[in-house]
This record gives structure tokens, sequence and C-alpha cells, in this order.
């Protein structure tokens, strides 16, 4: 009788848990749709051909984002330009030639951790001592991309890291028997082997550097028109959809119409990378 | 014989990537740092943390109490909020989705980890506020504040707990299943406990994200420098008083905005730190648990 | 330096009556993981030209031997080599010693085929292209001479741009002994090239074995008695004597298998006869 009554307690409480999982599940769904409905329902009428190529005119309310993208391109190509050799140096170190008991490896992979966590704000506050006032680079898309490379290169380490790690130790003993030395090991069997990961952060530190608002607010700056060179200020898209919407009233429209076109910027940056990725994976990098 | 020098090189090479990786966060450090030392000189921890009687940084009065209160409050009700769902998101795909339902449901929180804080503020701006204002005014609030960015950290809880719970032995669970367990007894008093290292450091990191978010807070807070009397009340986070203030600071309010800074990354440092000395004890934790 | 000198190919032409001194000499080798030793004190020469078979149980240091004839070793963490090879008279244990030309001239092969995840041709090429051998057709004319001696051209030619993993496991491990002898080894170590193939594919390995005997000098490590005795000239037992990995026999394989000198060798050896 009392075994009776336990195993029908058990029976409602597994029930009942798994209702708040559901539930739970579907709150968190819902939430999304909300988001993306809103979103869309407020940016979609503004996006077509003539906003995405016109500059801006009366503070941003009518005209397009043209110089913005633009902007936004350069910020992102300083940022990866300096990044991208750097990080897949430092992964290279990290995964092959700084066993986990080396102190030096220990040291950056703690100090990358902490950069990881380092909030955006912060990391604007620094470019705009560091690159601006220090190296004397003033509001500019060098000085907003540099900070920007600063922040993406714990990420691209992180997973260009797993890329390599990946590789089995196979090739390397190939290529060690072969009489290769370090140097084409690294480049000719390595890393292209490496490729998905290294594809993977670059991705990831793309959109994340593209998202990014507080650490170019004082290191890019607002100027939205179209720039002339990387050492004038430009407004990356992030920096435009926040001025629009807290700074300029009635520019909320375009404020949502530039947050659409920021999404499917990312979103199709994601979609390209998975499309290199399995080509990558066809290739025959991963053994079928 | 020009190889071995190429290898030097190379080595060499990507030391020196190494090394400027890891110094970033020296030189961040040390940069904010100086910046902050003359106010840090000049006025004195006691006075940012309350022996003056607000922040007018014009006026020299520079307490940093009420929006590191702010701070708190947004983070706490953030994270009270985020962990719990995220946890059961993770729940959820890991034991009770069918497969299908699972991956869209991964892919749903991926997509949601992906959207720019500042479209999250945008929302919050243009829907939420409004609504919250409906209801009380003025919307912008410590609880607009709260909704934004406990969406925002659900994805890092929710990501890193199926991590954890896919990184349990599988046995536990067939173990438990074997004496007669519910599923959710298996899951509560098996497999949550052997994944609560891997699930601490999810929280962790994203109590991190909650305390240095900038952009959505900014949105959405309303940005009175006040302490949190209600949930209803405008507040201004530590963070949005830097990007709020630093446009035209000079002088000592400009240092003690980097003090701002130093309190920001000391805070997160210890944060990741703490994190990563609980993960290293998940080797342990699932060992025993 | 005289390392160089010692490592280039001596004159094959060398007419003197007494024999000819082995290419391979070690000396007191022992090979260490941490604290722990895997193989002491092996003393074993190999002649020039002659296919040597490694036998023993699982776990008597032949293959951490066979990896410390080129220094494969140093990629293995914690791992220490005492004593000393000497290979046409140069000990190649020496810190000073350049890995990749001694690599260069004792190649290695694998028990699991190993081919770049890269084209057939290119898996040829690379080595080629790294160890300076310049001009598209004198490689060319390389790769399909080194894949018409592992017996592989007729199956390849016609795709020698598909991807080397999609070649069957006895096609792989053929096309990395091609890769091998492009680089024209003097010494080439195998470690249990056999034990990952098929039945079928692992007799046409051991043909090509016999027909590159003379030309290579070939070290194969073995847990095939058959095999041994099918290939080799010369045979080196292994066995676990106070804990550490030792040789305990070695001689002509006829020699080795008919009229063990050594307790262990005649219970290896005849326990698996019958």
């Amino acid at each position: 009788m009392v075994d009776a009554l336990r195993a029908r307690r058990h029976r409602i409480e597994d029930l009942a848990a798994a209702v708040v999982v559901w539930a739970a599940a579907l709150g968190v769904t819902a939430v999304f749709v909300w988001i993306l409905g809103g979103l869309l329902w407020r940016g979609l009428g503004g996006v077509s051909w003539s906003f995405l190529v016109q500059a801006p005119r009366d503070a941003g309310r009518a005209g397009g984002i043209g110089p913005v993208l633009v902007s936004t391109g350069l910020i992102l190509a300083v940022c990866l330009a300096v990044s991208l050799p750097i990080g897949l140096g430092a992964a290279a170190l990290l995964a092959e030639f700084a066993s986990d008991r080396h102190l030096f490896g220990r040291l950056v992979r703690r100090s990358l951790d902490v950069l990881a966590g380092v909030p955006s704000i912060v990391f604007g506050l620094f470019g705009g001592v560091f690159f601006c006032q220090v190296l004397g680079m003033g509001f500019s898309i060098m000085a907003g991309g540099l900070t920007l490379a600063c922040m993406v290169l714990p990420i691209l380490i992180r997973s260009a890291e797993v890329g390599f790690r990946s590789v089995p130790d196979e090739h390397r003993h190939a290529a060690a028997a072969l009489g290769l030395s370090r140097a084409s090991t690294l480049f000719k069997v390595l890393l292209p082997a490496a490729m998905p990961g290294v594809i993977v952060g670059v991705v990831l530190g793309v959109g994340r550097a593209m998202a990014e608002t507080a650490a170019l607010l004082f290191t890019s700056g607002y100027v939205d028109r179209m720039p002339g060179s990387l050492w004038d200020s430009g407004r990356s898209l992030s920096i435009h959809i926040y001025h629009l919407a807290m700074n300029i009233s009635g520019g909320d429209a375009n404020a949502g119409a530039s947050a659409i076109v920021l999404m499917v910027l990312l979103l199709a940056i994601n979609l390209a990378a998975s499309f290199i990725a399995s080509h990558f994976l066809q290739r025959g990098v991963v053994s079928v | 014989m020009s190889r071995p020098i190429n290898d030097t090189l190379l080595v060499w090479g990507l030391r020196a990537c190494g090394a400027v990786s890891g110094s970033v966060v020296l030189l961040i450090a040390v940069f904010v740092f100086k910046e902050a030392w003359p106010a840090l000189r000049e006025i004195g921890p006691l006075r940012f943390l309350g022996a003056d009687p607000s922040w007018h940084p014009v006026e020299g009065v520079f307490n940093l109490t009420p929006m590191a209160a702010a701070t708190l409050a947004v983070t706490v009700g953030a994270v009270a909020l985020a962990a719990p769902l995220g946890v059961l998101s993770a729940v959820f795909c890991h034991a009770y989705a069918p497969r299908w339902a699972a991956g869209a449901y991964r892919r749903l929180i991926e997509l949601l980890a992906g959207v720019p804080s500042v479209v999250y503020g945008f929302w919050g701006l243009v829907v939420l506020v409004p609504l919250v204002a409906q209801w009380r005014p003025p919307g912008a609030s410590l609880l607009s504040g709260v909704l934004i960015l406990a969406v925002m950290i659900l994805p890092t809880v929710a990501l890193l707990s199926e991590a954890a719970l896919k990184n349990v032995p599988r046995d536990y669970a067939r173990g438990a299943a074997a004496l007669g367990l519910s599923r959710w007894a298996t899951l509560w008093r098996v497999v949550l406990p052997a994944a609560r290292p891997g699930i601490a450091t999810g929280v962790l990191l994203a109590t991190g994200r909650a305390i240095g978010e900038t952009m959505a807070v900014l949105m959405v807070c309303g940005n009175v420098v006040q302490l949190p009397g209600s949930l209803l009340a405008p507040v201004r986070t530590l963070t949005a008083n830097i990007a709020l203030e630093m446009g035209y600071a000079y002088g000592v309010h400009r240092s003690a905005l980097f003090v701002t800074g130093v309190l920001l990354l000391a805070l997160v440092a210890g944060l990741v730190l703490l994190a990563e000395w609980l993960s290293r004890g998940d080797v342990r934790g699932t060992a025993h648990g | 330096m005289n390392r160089d000198a010692a490592l280039r190919l001596t004159a094959f032409d060398d007419v003197s009556p007494r024999p000819a001194p082995p290419l391979i000499r070690t000396c007191c080798l022992s090979v260490h993981y941490g604290a722990k030793t895997a193989v002491r004190d092996v003393e074993l020469d190999i002649a020039e030209g002659a296919v040597t078979a490694l036998i023993g149980p699982s776990g008597c240091g032949k293959s951490s031997f066979l990896y410390s004839l080129n220094r494969m070793t140093d990629l293995i963490p914690g791992c220490r080599v005492t004593g000393a090879v000497r290979i046409d008279g140069t000990d190649v244990c020496e810190p000073g010693v350049d890995t990749v030309l001694l690599r260069r001239r004792v190649g290695m092969i694998f028990q699991k085929p190993n081919p770049f995840p890269m084209s057939i041709r290119r898996n040829i090429e690379l080595p080629l292209k790294e160890h300076g051998v310049r001009g598209r057709a004198r490689r060319a004319e390389v790769v399909e001479t080194v894949l018409r001696d592992v017996g592989l051209w007729d199956e390849v030619k016609d795709r020698l741009h598909a991807p080397a993993q999609g070649l069957s496991g006895g096609q792989q491990q053929r096309l990395c002994i091609a890769r091998a002898l492009a680089l024209e080894p003097r010494v080439l170590l195998m470690d249990e090239p056999c034990s990952a193939l098929d039945p079928i594919a692992s007799g046409v390995v051991e043909d090509l074995i016999r027909r590159l005997r003379g030309r290579v000098t070939l070290l194969v490590v073995t847990h095939n008695l058959a095999q041994a005795r099918r290939i080799a000239d010369a045979t080196g037992v292994f066995w676990v004597r106070d804990g550490a990995g030792a040789l305990v026999e070695h001689g002509p394989t006829d020699a080795v298998f008919e009229r063990p000198a050594a307790e262990e060798t005649r219970r290896y050896v005849t326990g698996l006869h019958g």
C-alpha cells in the first residue's frame, strides 16, 4: 500500500518535471519568436536596395546606410588582417609547440581566458587610450579595428587550437618520418587539416566583431560620412543602430532596418562558413 | 643549412604571436589602471565607495555605489532568471526532446547567442519598454534590464550546461535506470549533480557577461543615477555610466570612469579564474559524483 | 660537418675481403618513458641491405627500439633515449644531429597507414619538394617510378588527383611505402606494417618487402612469426627481463627458429608451432 502510494507520487513528480521542462523550452521559444517577429515587423519594411547604398540624410532618419556598411567592412578588414596571423601563430604555438606543462603556454592560455571575459566597454576604454591617444591614431577605423582585433583574439585562438588538436597524430608522425621540417609540417600538412577549426574561429570572431558596439564608441567614432582612408573616423552598423535608437528621435524606422541588415549579414556569414566547412570535409580532410 | 634556421625562425615567430596574444590582457590592465590612478590618488577609494553623497562628477562628487548597486541588481536578477531556464533548456535538449526538436532548439539557442547586444537593446527599447510603461511608467527600468539581460545570457548557460550534461558518463544514467529510478529522479539525483561543476562554470561565465554588458542595459534601464528602490525604478549601471559620460569627461572625471573600468576588469577576471578553478574540479566531480 | 658526411651514401663498390661492417650498430641502447624503462641495453648489428625481423610478445619494447633508430622518440613527450645508435659510424643520438636529414635517410612505415589528407600525387610530391627535388617533370618521373616499385601505378595512374584517403587500406600502406621510397632512404623502419591489413593486402606488402631487399636496409617489427620466417634474413627476439624489454636473441632467421639459444625464444617459437 505504502509502495503503491510512493510509486504514484514518483509518477506524478516525473510528470510534473516533464511539464516544467517542456514549458521552459516552449517559453524560451516563444520569447525568441517574439523578439524576431518584433524586429522583422519593425525593420523589414525599411530594407531596400537604395537603403543599402544611399548615404544617411537628416541625421540618419532618412536615406540609407551605404557609408556605414563601408566603414563596417573596413573595420572588420583591419580587425582580421591583424588578428588572424597573430591568432593562428598563437594557436599553432599552443597546440603544437608548447605542451600543457610548459609555463609559457600555460600563462598565455590563462591570460587568453581572462581576455575572453573582459567586458567590451573596457576594451573601448583601453582602445581609446592606447590606440587613439598613445599611438596617436585618433578616432579612426584603424583604432576601432585594432581594438576589435584584441577582442577577437581569444575566440580565434581557441577554435584554431581545437582545429590543430583534432589533426590526428599520424599526420605528424608521417611528416616527421619523411624528414619534413617543422615549418613545412605546419604550413603544408597541419594547417590545411586544421582548416575547419580555423574557419569556425574566423566566423565566430567576425560575428563577435560585427556585433560589437561598446568597444567602438570611443575608438572608431560616430562620423557617418564615407571614409576616405583607414585613418578617418567611421561609424559601424552597430553604432548606427544605437545612435538612431537612442539619440535621434524619429530614427527608429531606420534603426530597425539597420538591425535587420546586421542580422542578415551575421546569418549569411554563418551559412557561408558551414558551407565552406562541409566543402573541406568533402575534399577528404577528414577520412571517410 | 637553411632548414634549421627556417625552423628556428618559425618557432620564434610563433612564440612572438603567443607573447603578443598573452600580453594584450596585461596591456589592458596596465593602461586602464594608469588612467585610473590620478582619480584613485586624488579622490581615494573611500569616496568612491560611499563617503561622497552621490555621483555629480562635474561638481567633484564621486559616489559609485548607486551604479554598483544597479549593476549588482541587474546581474542578480538576470542570473536568477536565466540560470534555471538555461539549465532546463539543456535538460530539455539532453533528455526530453525528440531528436528533431532537440536539434531545432539547439539551433535556436545558438541563434539567440548570435544576436548582437545592440539589437537586443533596440528591441527592448521599442517593444519591451513601452510594454512595461503601459503597466507602470516609465518603463525604462531595472525590470526591463533584467529581462533583456536574462535573454542575452541564457544561451551561455544553456550551451555550457548541455556540454556538461553530455560529459556525464551514460553508465550513470543506465545504472540509475537499472535501480528503477524515474527519468526525473535519474536527472535530479544522478546526472545533474555529476554535471554540477560544468553548470556552475556556465553560470559564472554568464554572470561575467551580465556584469560587463553595456549596450542593452544602456538602452533599456533609464540611466538615472540612484539606488535601485524597486524593480520599476530606472537605474544606471557601471558600464552604462562609462558609455554615457566618456564622450565629454576630462580630468579627474575621466579618470574616475577608468576607476570603474578597473573595477569591472577585476570583477570579471575574478569570475573567469573562479570558473576555471571550478571546471578543473570537473574531473574529480564526475569521478565521484 | 662529419655528421653530414657520415649520413651521405657511401660508395657501394668496396671490395675489401673482410666482411662489410654493419650499417647500424646499437650500443647499450635504452628507451625510458618517465621513470619506466621500456627497453634496456640493446646491442644489435644490422647488415646493409638485409631484412631484419624484430619479434616478441606485446609490450617488450620492439617498437620503442625501432622508434629510437630515427629519433621518432623525440616526438613522444617524456621519452628519453640513452646509449648510442651508430648508423654508418655516426651516433644519431647525439643532440647536434639534424633529425630532418636523419629521417630522410632512415624512413619509417607505421602500423596504421597514414597518408596525408591530400591527393595521391601530392602525398609523394610534398616530401620531394621539401627535399629540394626541382622540376615538375623530374617529380612526375619519381612519382611514377616509386608507384611502379610498390605495384600501385596501374591501380591509381588514372586518379592521381583523387584523395589518398579514398584508397583501400593495403593501397594506402603501399602509397606510404612509395612515399618513403621516393626519398631514396638507406634504411626503412616498419612498425607492424601488415597488422592493420587483410591477408591479401598483407601478402602484397610482404612481397614488396622481399623485393626491396638489397636495395634498402629493412627492419620490420612483426607479431606474425610465419611472416618473419618468410621475409627476414635475420631475426631479433625481444622479451621482458627484469621489468624491461631486452634483446634476448639475434641471428640468422633459420638459426633463430630452428636452433634457438635462449629459453624464451624456444618457448615462444615452439609454443606457436604447436
